[in-house]
């Protein structure tokens, strides 16, 4: 194997102390010195627009990039249900030990036990950060913050801003990121794309963008490179992600030696509205806090096509709750979404497709009255009235799980910086914090706490720890990427073929979706690999890309992620093949107890596979970091 | 950044139309319940005793008429400059517009806030030159408590006599009305006063006042024609 | 469902633009009003023209990112809700609908439908924010806020800066958009000691940006996705008046 050497460079001490050890020992940039450094940001959501609006008030010179028109759109926006906090505020047992055990817990055991203990720690100071700005949190009425339990956690610790938590927590930050552009700290670079890394002397020194309205390929140059582009599940087309998201940043930095870990971890989210044809372009999310008043059931029948308020309670399968008779409808995502599709795919799902299970909120409007429930999810109920034109209050919601967080990612070592000096990785971007699985009200969480706390922190060690040498955008390196760049674009322009990009990331999506999605096996994944293949040489010769490369295009920005889309949709499919075991969102079939239940297996599979790119047509290379468990005790997740 | 300027900045604007705007809007309460002795049957006396009790002020009704002159201009100009702004900020109109509904309160008189006003621009100096700088010379006198002053109600008596005056004043009068429509509630919503439970009750009222001073005001030319039809064609109309 | 569309086409900033007709068959009843367009573009694309330029992002509502004009009306006909959550059942089967971008000097056009925003992220520069640097903040709860009081907050702080405000107001007045932020930190005791430079500065720079006056035509609000109330801009006067003394 090459010589990459996975480092996780943990802090030493006892886990509860590691992260202020660290923050101890690392070293500082002086006040003086700050300004007179350039960091390139890309992304403004929760991760980088907090990391942005932090380095600017310390005083670096911040390069700031994102491809919405304005850095609130970044889709942080969308998170809907909350975040998650150990402040304890309900005295109901909660502890930043509690909610670290929880994420490893609900990880499945598969991620980083220092990173989750610091995630666990910080989790506290966002909250404050948070108020302190303004963000208008839920509220009980002596005016102390409200929390609710989330995602079947079992302590009340996720604070809330109506279904709007992340809009609110991202206009936050957006705030501080704006307080700072105004200041002249922080320089916005809104409508660009992040098409490669430069590396001058193996040192990532600043980025390549596409400029989206003028097409022009613009060069920056920096004293390190911060990348936090969010998530990648637009991988498999159909998604509860926003249309522009893609990998497109990370899967350059991957080509040019950053390692990718865990690419095959994707959380399938169980409460999404069910697809309902070919026409489609997005799946919507519908808070899973709907799950804890909405009753899941299907018919106990095959085939049974009554309307659902003619069946009779004796002839209903409330699957979760039989079960899973402690958490009922309450268990992590990954176990209730993969349940759906198990009883969907034994013929008992309904709607027109059979690919849905009810919601049903029957019990709920009868014990709390509508008036409550209306309060409650009033907006939700509207919301899936407006889109499936079907009265929730009346008739149960169809549900069906969908694509919606990737706990893969860039990997990075404790102070988030990737295989490449210099390039550091945050948010979803990156694999680090939520092993297999994601529990819910935590990826906000993260993006704030690398943002805000951590990054802060690590940038300024690197900087000071090394000797980095002046460069700018005129060096050879800057110019060849350039060129790539260039010629990339020239190449998608100039294939003039039959199929539209649509149609081969919806086809790429479906290709995903049915043998890497919610369970998966060899064969399926073997399949996958080939038909990926065969896709993307298909793709180089008979895409039809509208439009031209010197203006605002969106055909042509979307080719390009689907480009980087059809090689990433390998490498999970490959990741997914080669771990053999089931854990968290990776269910591999082959691989379940009798109950069915996922089977994980660590004497093998204990760590993070973390893959290097070796070329277009080469077979990547795959790196391990073994993953010790010293505070939280490996064990068989179970929530019956 | 721009120094704060504050009557010069969009706000500042909105606090001079509003205030200017109810300025004018009390006087225009006086103005009709001086004119609404018209309609006393007393052949006019007590509506002329008014109007001298009026002119007897002196300096001050100078004063005051001074005032109201400095605050109708401000309205003025100030609506030009409004009206202005909003040409500025769309260079290109849309091909089709249409109102959402809900709780939009756009409405023809919203819509044409700039145009009823430019015809009460012109309206009122005619008005006063009618009624005030033309009106002592061949007129009739009439006596109040022993005194000779003109007959100001034989003056609007006769003057609406005439169709086109009687009926141009009716129309002015019904788009003084929709200017009201819109202007009373829009006053009150550019001071700030804020009530959200109110808002609609507040439009409301802007509806009641609008009908109740122009229809007030329009009852006048209307019963003063008519009036001089009966008696020109022998009591049969 | 088949539609006849009238869509502007623009090619870029300084150039003209003109309506241009387009016909579209096999349209679902489910599919949003943009889904419709991508359909539309998936035709011209394989017709080799040019497909037509529009943004979004999220499409379900809240990242403000999309915004037409359709038949006149900011995202659309249907009240509270923004254009990439207008689904076609609401049109009827056959007709024309006529679809143009927001139109504001202070928005000038990119492309086609896409128009160029960042006069907001400009305004919010100004003030849009708590001035509080990461890590100088006292306890969540060291700040008690009055339920009532949060929840009139939430409601300003709603808004997704869509411009849907200024593409309804007859005036092209951002008053909306700028009387929320101004709002929501006049409510929460957070913004309260910079709540005189907040409203001037915001002020000031809306009116920089060339947004027009407010007539209280409340159109901005009907056409508001999120069904922010004109009230916010009467609180923003009184904010504006307070900060002069
Ligand atoms: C519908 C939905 C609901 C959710 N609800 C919750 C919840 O309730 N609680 C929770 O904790 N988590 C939730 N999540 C997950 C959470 O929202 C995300 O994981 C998190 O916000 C990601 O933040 P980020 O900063 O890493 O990335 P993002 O917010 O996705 O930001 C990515 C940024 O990178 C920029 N960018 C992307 N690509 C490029 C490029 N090539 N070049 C330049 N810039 C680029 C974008 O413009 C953007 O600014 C939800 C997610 C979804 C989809
Ligand atoms: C007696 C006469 C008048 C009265 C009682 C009156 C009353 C009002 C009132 C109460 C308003 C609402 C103010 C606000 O929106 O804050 C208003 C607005 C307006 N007035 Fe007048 N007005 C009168 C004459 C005029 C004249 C002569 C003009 C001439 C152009 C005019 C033009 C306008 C315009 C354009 C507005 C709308 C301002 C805006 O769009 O913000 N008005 N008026
Ligand atoms: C139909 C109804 C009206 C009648 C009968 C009427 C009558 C009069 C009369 C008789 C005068 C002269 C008073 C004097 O010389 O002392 C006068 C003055 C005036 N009227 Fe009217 N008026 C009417 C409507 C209006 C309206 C609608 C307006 C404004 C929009 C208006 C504005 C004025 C003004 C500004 C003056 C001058 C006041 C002064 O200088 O003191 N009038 N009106
Ligand atoms: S106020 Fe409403 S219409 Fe205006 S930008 Fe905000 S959300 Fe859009
Ligand atoms: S529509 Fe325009 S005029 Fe004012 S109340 Fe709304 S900004
Ligand atoms: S695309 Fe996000 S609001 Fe419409």
């Amino acid at each position: 194997m090459s010589s990459i050497k996975l480092d996780s460079k943990i802090p030493s001490g006892s886990i509860a102390d590691k992260w202020s050890n660290h923050k101890a020992n690392i070293k500082l940039v002086s006040p003086a010195n700050k300004r007179k450094h350039t960091l390139i940001v890309v992304g403004t959501g929760l991760a980088g627009g907090a990391a942005a609006a932090s380095l600017g008030e310390l005083g670096y010179n911040v390069l700031n990039f994102c491809i919405q028109d304005s850095p609130r759109r970044a889709h942080s926006v969308a998170a809907q249900g909350g975040i998650n906090a150990a402040k304890n505020y309900q005295n109901d047992g909660d502890s930043v030990h509690r909610l670290f055990y929880d994420t490893v817990k609900g990880g499945d055991f598969r991620a980083r036990e220092a990173n989750v203990h610091r995630l666990a720690e910080l989790s506290v100071n966002i909250i404050d950060q948070c108020v302190a700005q303004g963000v208008p949190f839920a509220r009980e009425y002596g005016g102390t913050l409200a929390n609710r339990s989330f995602g079947g956690a079992q302590v009340s610790r996720t604070f809330y801003a109506r279904g709007q938590t992340g809009q609110q927590l991202l206009l936050g930050a957006y705030g501080q990121l704006m307080r700072q552009v105004d200041a002249g700290r922080v320089k916005l670079f809104a409508r660009r794309e992040m098409l490669d890394v430069v590396m001058i002397d193996g040192v990532a020194r600043g980025v390549i963008c596409r400029n989206l309205v003028t097409g022009e390929i613009e060069s920056y140059a920096a004293d390190a490179v911060i990348v936090a582009t969010g998530g990648y599940s637009t991988v498999f087309f159909l998604s509860t992600n926003a249309v522009n998201c893609n990998a497109t940043a990370i899967w350059r930095c991957h080509k040019r030696g950053a390692l990718f870990a865990n690419p095959c971890f994707t959380q399938i989210h169980p409460t999404c509205l069910p697809q309902m044809g070919e026409t489609q372009s997005k799946l919507t999310l519908m808070s899973e806090s709907l799950r804890n008043d909405g009753r899941v059931w299907v018919p106990k029948n095959k085939g049974d096509k009554r309307p659902p308020n003619e069946i009779p309670e004796g002839e209903r399968d409330y699957f979760l709750e039989r079960k899973y008779p402690a958490f009922g409808n309450l268990v992590p995502r990954d176990i209730a979404s993969r349940a759906a599709k198990a009883i969907c795919d034994d013929g008992r799902g309904v709607g027109q497709t059979g690919y849905s299970v009810y919601l049903d909120f029957a019990d709920a409007i009868k014990r709390l009255g509508q008036a409550t429930i209306k309060e409650r999810y009033g907006n939700l109920f509207a919301m899936y009235d407006e889109i499936t034109a079907d009265d929730p209050y009346h008739t149960p919601m169809r549900i069906y799980p969908a694509p919606h967080y990737t706990m893969g990612g860039l990997w990075v070592d404790y102070n988030l910086m990737s295989t490449i000096p210099g390039l550091h990785i945050l948010g979803e971007a990156n694999f680090s914090d939520h092993g297999a699985n994601r529990l819910g009200a935590s990826a906000l969480m993260q993006g704030l706490a690398d943002g805000y706390f951590v990054i802060p922190y690590t940038i300024g060690d690197y900087i000071a720890s090394n000797k980095l040498g002046k460069v700018d955008t005129d060096h050879e390196a800057f110019r060849t990427a350039v060129a790539g760049v260039k010629e990339s674009t020239a190449r998608l322009l100039a294939v003039k073929g039959s199929k539209t990009v649509r149609d081969y990331h919806w086809e790429l999506g479906r290709i995903m979706w049915d043998n890497v999605g919610m369970g998966r096996n060899a064969r399926g994944l073997a399949r996958a690999i080939s038909d990926i293949g065969a896709l993307r040489e298909d793709f180089w010769k008979n895409v039809k890309v509208g439009g031209s490369g010197e203006d605002f295009n969106k055909s042509l920005e979307f080719a390009g992620r689907v480009a980087d889309f059809l090689e990433l949709g390998e490498l999970m499919a490959r990741d997914a093949l080669t771990r053999n075991e089931s854990c968290g969102g990776h269910f591999r079939e082959e691989f379940q107890t009798p109950e069915g239940e996922a089977l994980r297996n660590d004497d093998e599979y204990c760590h993070v596979s973390a893959w290097e790119y070796k070329g277009e047509n080469a077979e990547p290379a795959l790196h391990k970091e073994s993953l010790s468990f010293e505070n939280v005790h490996l064990a068989q997740r179970s929530y019956k | 950044m721009s120094q704060t300027k504050p009557l010069k900045s969009t706000v500042g604007r909105k606090y001079i139309m509003a205030v200017s705007g109810i300025f004018l809007m009390l006087f225009l309460i006086v103005h009709l319940v001086g004119n609404l002795t018209l309609f006393v049957p007393d052949g006019g006396e007590m509506f002329n005793q008014y109007a001298h009790k009026l002119e007897s002020m002196g300096p001050l009704l100078y004063v005051a008429e001074a005032g109201l002159l400095a605050i109708f201009l401000f309205h003025v100009i100030t609506a030009f400059q409004v009206y202005a702004e909003k040409r500025r900020a769309r260079p290109d109109s849309y091909a089709v517009t249409a109102s959402k509904g809900g709780n939009s309160r756009m409405t023809v008189a919203s819509k044409s806030m700039i145009y009823t006003g430019i015809i009460l621009l012109i309206f009122i100096p005619a008005h006063i030159w009618m009624f005030k700088f033309n009106s002592g010379k061949d007129h009739p006198t009439a006596t109040v408590h022993g005194e000779e002053v003109k007959d100001l109600y034989t003056v609007v008596a006769d003057a609406f006599s005439n169709p086109y005056v009687a009926f141009g004043y009716t129309a002015v009068m019904l788009l003084l009305g929709l200017h009201l429509r819109h202007g009373f509630w829009s006053a009150l919503q550019s001071l700030g006063a804020m009530c959200p439970k109110g808002t609609k009750a507040i439009y409301a009222a802007g509806l009641v006042f609008a009908v109740l001073l122009a229809g007030g005001f329009l009852l006048l030319p209307l019963y003063f024609y008519f009036a001089s039809c009966f008696s020109c064609n022998g009591g049969a109309l | 469902m088949k539609f006849n569309l009238k869509i502007w086409r623009q090619e870029g900033p300084e150039l003209p633009g003109a309506f241009r007709d387009y016909a579209i068959d096999n349209i679902i009843p489910e599919m949003s009003f943009l889904e419709m367009l991508d359909a539309l573009n998936e035709e011209l694309i394989k017709k080799g023209e040019e497909p037509v330029a529009f943004d979004s992002d999220c499409r379900e509502g809240i990242c403000g990112t999309c915004g037409l004009v359709i038949d006149g009306m900011a995202h659309g006909p249907k009240l509270a809700c923004t254009t990439c959550e207008v689904r076609m059942r609401v049109f009827e089967d056959g007709c024309t609908i006529t679809v143009e971008p927001f139109r504001a000097k202070a928005f000038p056009v990119i492309k086609d439908l896409v128009v160029d925003r960042t006069a907001f992220d400009r305004i919010i520069s100004k003030g849009g924010y708590v001035s509080e640097n990461t890590g100088s903040a006292p306890d969540g709860n060291a700040i008690p806020v009055p339920k009532d009081i949060a929840e009139k907050a939430m409601d300003s702080a709603a808004c997704i800066g869509c411009g849907a405000c200024v593409a309804a107001c007859p005036n092209a007045s951002a008053s909306l958009f700028v009387s929320a932020k101004i709002s929501q930190f006049a409510l929460l005791p957070q913004g309260h000691a910079e709540r005189k430079s907040r409203a001037q500065n915001m002020v000031n720079q809306m009116d920089d940006e060339g947004f027009g006056n407010c007539s209280n035509h409340a159109e901005c609000e009907a056409a508001c996705p999120k069904g922010i109330s004109i009230e916010n801009i009467a609180r923003m006067r009184v904010e504006y008046m307070r900060s002069l003394r």
